[in-house]
């Protein structure tokens, strides 16, 4: 390799990039209505929704409490809204983030 | 206990900087799920080439090599030949080009790699048009879009051309895998991917992305208008083994083309006429691929 032109290579990762400054909407998940099918997860285009463990939220009812549980990182979501529009229970309800801050 | 209809790993860190709810690093997120880790990957100039961030930020955790717009088949091939020759005969070569930079300006060099029968996967991730410089048509923009280069307005100069068939395109080349997918139907997409891992030779995949930026629609709708195209038959998804047609899911809905393109604010202009003509093109089509699924699934019973 030539030193005079060194190939350039990217090292750093992205999750130094925090995008969810970028977010207009937050995508709040309602527990009660979630029934942890991880469509949600399916579809987030960052991924910025995370699988956490099953006794971290209340379950909706006891046919699904062992199961894994989704948890969107505010870090990341841009706020596109795909997994509101997604979820077959409706249990994601998006808040203008303005109206979040004191 | 883990509810996941597809692989969990994830091989794309978000920070990434794709538009909110693009459709194209959907694809990439799947394509690698099914791929794994032990995977190179190719990009032209295109959207993806500037989705991973600014120097020297990665957005993948597998290595990624960038080339030029019109070079991605030879690039790939080059990368797969010199594995094999270092004994490296294990690992993943893939393509993951624009529709721009696979349907116009990379064509030659694709057609090369396939005719040339390399080992490599190819994606085409297609959001139907040149996004990445600011929407302009390219030779797989439908009929009857809405882009800079092809106007509304008084001069009513929105796309007259079909869309160039890809596969169809490669099916010629006796190609010995090629399907279409869509991200609305990851769990398909994926189980396509995976198959190209048992077929030797140059395996092609024409994948729907949608691109809310482009299309003049909610980032949230990138995955419902993504499976309304399916079900309306705009966009069929279905693969072709070595020459043999299988369609891999048959609408259930009876989607209309209007139902597909009225929320689409790239297609507003079109006429209750305009839209019918499509329907009709549609239909064809569509025809037209159960013929041939039935023709070749007969033939291949004869052999
Ligand atoms: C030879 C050459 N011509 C033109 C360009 C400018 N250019 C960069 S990306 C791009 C559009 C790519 O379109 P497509 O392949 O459809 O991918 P998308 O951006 O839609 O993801 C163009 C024209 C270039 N980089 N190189
Ligand atoms: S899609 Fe809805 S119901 Fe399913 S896991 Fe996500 S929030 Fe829960
Ligand atoms: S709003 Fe979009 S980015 Fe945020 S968690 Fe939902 S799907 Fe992911
Ligand atoms: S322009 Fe379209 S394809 Fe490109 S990053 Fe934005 S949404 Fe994705």
């Amino acid at each position: 390799m030539n030193d005079d032109f060194p190939t350039p290579i990217t090292t750093e990762p992205s999750t130094k990039n925090k995008t969810g400054t970028w977010r207009t909407f937050r995508p709040v998940i309602k527990y009660e209505n979630c029934i942890r099918c991880m469509i949600c997860w399916k579809f987030c285009p960052e991924p910025a929704i995370i699988i956490v463990d099953s006794n971290k939220y209340v379950a909706k009812n006891d046919a699904i409490k062992k199961l894994d549980a989704p948890e969107i990182n505010y870090d990341f979501c841009k706020g596109c809204g795909i997994c509101a529009n997604e979820c077959p229970t409706k249990a994601i309800d998006m808040v203008f983030e303005e109206s979040l801050e004191e | 206990m883990k509810n996941l209809t597809i692989p969990e790993e994830e091989l794309m860190l978000p920070g990434h900087t794709a538009c909110l709810g693009c459709g194209a690093t959907l694809a990439m997120r799947y394509a690698l799920k099914a791929l794994g880790k032990n995977t190179i990957v190719t990009i032209p100039a295109c959207c993806w080439a500037v989705i991973p961030g600014v120097y020297p930020a990665r957005t993948l955790e597998v290595p990624l090599l960038y080339t030029a717009f019109e070079v991605t088949g030879a690039a790939i091939s080059g990368i797969k030949n010199a594995l094999e020759a270092t004994g490296n005969d294990d690992i993943n070569v893939l393509g993951f080009a624009g529709d721009g930079g696979t349907a116009d300006i990379g064509i030659q060099s694709l057609s090369g790699a396939v005719e040339r029968g390399e080992n490599v996967f190819y994606i085409m991730y297609d959001n139907e048009a040149y996004m990445n410089t600011g929407v302009q048509r390219s030779s797989s923009t439908p009929k009857g879009a809405w882009t800079t280069t092809t106007q509304v307005g008084k001069v009513r100069d929105w796309k007259k051309e079909k869309k160039k068939n890809m596969v169809e395109i490669m099916v010629a080349h006796n190609i010995p895998y090629a399907a279409t997918a869509s991200i609305a139907f990851p769990e398909d997409l994926i189980k396509k991917l995976e198959k190209g891992k048992n077929i030797k030779g140059p395996k092609f995949y024409h994948i729907y992305a949608t691109c809310p930026t482009g299309w003049r629609i909610s980032p949230s709708k990138t995955v419902e208008i993504a499976r309304l195209a399916v079900e309306s038959k705009v966009f069929p998804l279905y693969e072709v083994d070595h020459g043999v047609y299988n369609i891999t899911y048959m609408p259930k809905k009876n989607v209309s083309v209007k139902e597909y393109m009225l929320p689409q604010g790239r297609f507003r202009h079109l006429t209750e006429d305009e839209i019918k003509e499509i329907q009709s093109e549609v239909d064809k089509d569509w025809n037209l691929l159960l013929e041939k699924e039935k023709w070749t699934q007969s033939l291949n019973k004869v052999q």
